[in-house]
């Protein structure tokens, strides 16, 4: 059916605009990060009266960055890929298992969604200090405690996803390899996981993305040579000048790898939400 | 395979018939089949024993420990030792309610300015973020691309997005002062953007700009599950675009919005990136969110016992919203069906 008139014009003006709010800061990242430093310290313009690459050089020695890109990286891969483990293994259980305290677990995970981060902060500190001291395990300011931290973040709404995702995985696929001599793993792994992997990947995805773009924890949990992307970022601000040249070749720079892995993989995460999250 | 199902399983409820299939053991004896089924049933719980442990150490044990402390005075001095702090009781949260003196009035303020700024931004999250995906419901050229472009805010990590948007809320460097003075001429001078009345409006605005490509994600994903036969059948009936949107799109979604609300809410309040980012360890007054508030009443001022009472307050809070809020969606959903 042909759709009327007013709703194409409707729909033209809507998205243009809605386009140019979104692109926006995109294009003041792009645009300032090949700036000169007198072109971002005056008055803004649209167009850089200088063109050059020198933030791009710049930003490595300004602050130590690969070492903070170094340690995001570790972070958020490890964060990631242990999560998405834990993930899969209680959601199977919880999808294809009747067991006394189920709905308890899954309200309960679900539930920690909703807790503002501050309020595990504050005890989490306390704690990794303290066990730090009494023990001589350093969570403290340690990649460990950030890896830690972070993938219980992503677990809840990966358990959630997963499970959808293999509750619309037919069950007699996996009975029938458990009748072909296949253990509850080995049916997990052959028949379940291979086929919910655009679900895994989305929870993956997801799972990387809040490591990596996480703030408030890396600000408490990190030292000086644990300190990751979030923090380290910061350190372009000096006492006398920002330089904002620099500030948007870095933000561009670990924007990179996210931003790419996301929209190769959005289609993933669209199938994954629709199996999951929406039901 | 219902006989090797757990008696304790149906009682559950949740996933009514038995749900797998072992090997089949007929006329063996009960006591050949006890070991196997002992292990049938702890499987389950060994497979979530990870997540178990996880949740334990990093949200149960601190929540308790966060609930302790809210009864303890503890201050900088006892950091290193907080089992040592003194027990004031429920001190802490007589503070943090006592509206009439300084630090109840701006935990109040702050209560006050997130529930009105977490009102505004997941409304407009919602509202363009339904509209953008009930535009792109049908296919167009150039819909692929547009998907992606609109999904760029939500991929960008926080701190990079928001350190730009403060670099085009800044006063004499930034982008939105020189269109609206230097080009448009709507101001007579250059507003300040990160201090003062205005820091609510830049926190508002990066927020929408943020949060808006969820709800479009969640909203696309239930668009694709509303069968096109309805719209046939509407359009047969004669229905206009507009009518077919208002008698079956929105209503189709109200499952997905239920859902989406309760999520984009509970983040939106408990957002610290966003505010931190873009202001810094103290928010100016007219933007000073909750979970600013209390990371600068416990990190900044070293006050951790009031902290955690605040922070014990907020979830209270979190929780009676959260419970009402399923209560009332429930009990509409339910009578929708009859």
């Amino acid at each position: 059916m042909a759709a009327p008139r007013s709703f194409l014009w409707t729909r033209r003006i809507f998205l243009t605009l809605l386009t140019g709010f979104v692109l926006l800061p995109v294009y003041v990242m792009i645009s300032s990060s090949l700036k000169p430093l007198e072109d971002v310290s005056g008055s803004f313009h649209w167009l850089p009266s200088g063109f050059t690459v020198r933030p791009y050089l710049d930003i490595w020695t300004t602050v130590p960055l690969a070492d903070y890109f170094m340690n995001s990286l570790i972070v958020a891969g490890a964060a990631t890929v242990c999560s998405v483990v834990i993930a899969v293994f209680a959601a199977y259980a919880v999808s294809r298992y009747t067991f006394r305290g189920k709905r308890v677990f899954t309200v309960t995970v679900l539930s920690t969604q909703m807790f503002p981060g501050i309020l595990f902060l504050l005890p989490l500190f306390l704690i990794y200090v303290n066990l730090g001291n009494a023990t001589g395990i350093a969570l403290f300011g340690s990649r460990a405690g950030l890896i830690l931290t972070y993938l219980t973040f992503s677990l809840p709404f990966s358990i959630w996803m997963l499970i959808g995702y293999f509750d619309s995985v037919p069950r007699e696929l996996d009975e029938a390899a458990l009748v072909d001599g296949c253990g509850p793993l080995g049916a997990l792994f052959r028949v379940v996981v291979p086929a919910a992997i655009p679900g895994i990947v989305a929870v993956a995805v997801y799972a990387f993305m809040t490591a990596w773009g996480e703030v408030l924890f890396a600000s408490v949990l990190t030292n000086d040579t644990t300190r990751t992307l979030a923090v380290g970022l910061q350190g372009y601000a000096t006492q006398n000048d920002v330089y904002w040249n620099q500030v948007m070749a870095a933000s561009l720079v670990v924007s990179v790898p996210v931003v790419a892995g996301f929209l190769l993989l959005q289609r993933y995460l669209v199938a994954g939400l629709t199996a999951g999250a929406v039901k | 395979m219902t006989t090797l199902t757990s008696p304790r399983g149906p009682r559950d409820g949740t996933e009514g018939e038995g749900t797998k299939a072992g090997p089949p053991t007929p006329g063996r004896t009960l006591r050949d089949r006890l070991p196997a089924r002992l292990r049938r049933l702890s499987l389950p719980y060994l497979l979530l024993l990870p997540a178990l442990l996880l949740e334990l150490l990093v949200h149960l044990v601190p929540m308790a420990v966060g609930i302790f402390m809210s009864f303890k005075e503890l201050t900088q001095f006892f950091v290193r030792d907080w089992g040592a702090a003194p027990w004031t009781g429920l001190d802490n949260y007589a503070t943090a309610v006592d509206f009439d003196a300084p630090v109840g009035e701006a935990l109040l303020h702050s209560f006050a300015v997130t529930v009105v700024f977490t009102v505004l931004s997941v409304g407009l999250c919602w509202l363009i973020g339904t509209a953008a995906a009930v535009f792109m419901q049908e296919n167009f050229r150039g819909r692929g691309l547009l998907r992606a472009v609109f999904l760029t805010p939500y991929a960008l990590p926080v701190y990079a997005a928001v350190i730009t948007w403060s670099f085009m809320f800044q006063r004499d460097t930034g982008l939105i002062n020189h269109v609206l003075h230097d080009q448009l001429g709507l101001t007579d001078t250059r507003p300040f953007w990160l201090i003062g009345d205005n820091s609510f409006v830049a926190l508002l605005t990066v927020s929408v700009w943020k949060g808006w490509p969820f709800a479009f994600l969640i909203v696309m994903a239930g668009l694709q599950n509303i069968p096109k036969e309805l719209y046939e059948a509407a359009a047969i009936d004669g229905a206009g675009i507009w009518q077919q949107l208002r008698r079956i799109t929105l209503p189709s979604l109200r499952p997905v919005n239920q859902v989406l609300v309760l999520v984009l809410f509970l983040w939106t309040f408990n957002d610290f990136n966003t505010p931190y980012v873009l202001f810094g360890k103290a928010a100016p007054e007219a933007a000073d969110l909750i979970s600013i508030h209390i990371y600068q009443s416990s990190f900044v001022t070293w006050n951790f016992g009031a902290g955690s009472a605040m922070s014990v307050l907020l979830l209270l809070f979190l929780l009676l919203v959260t419970a009402g809020y399923l209560l009332v969606t429930s009990r509409g959903r339910r009578s929708a069906d009859v």
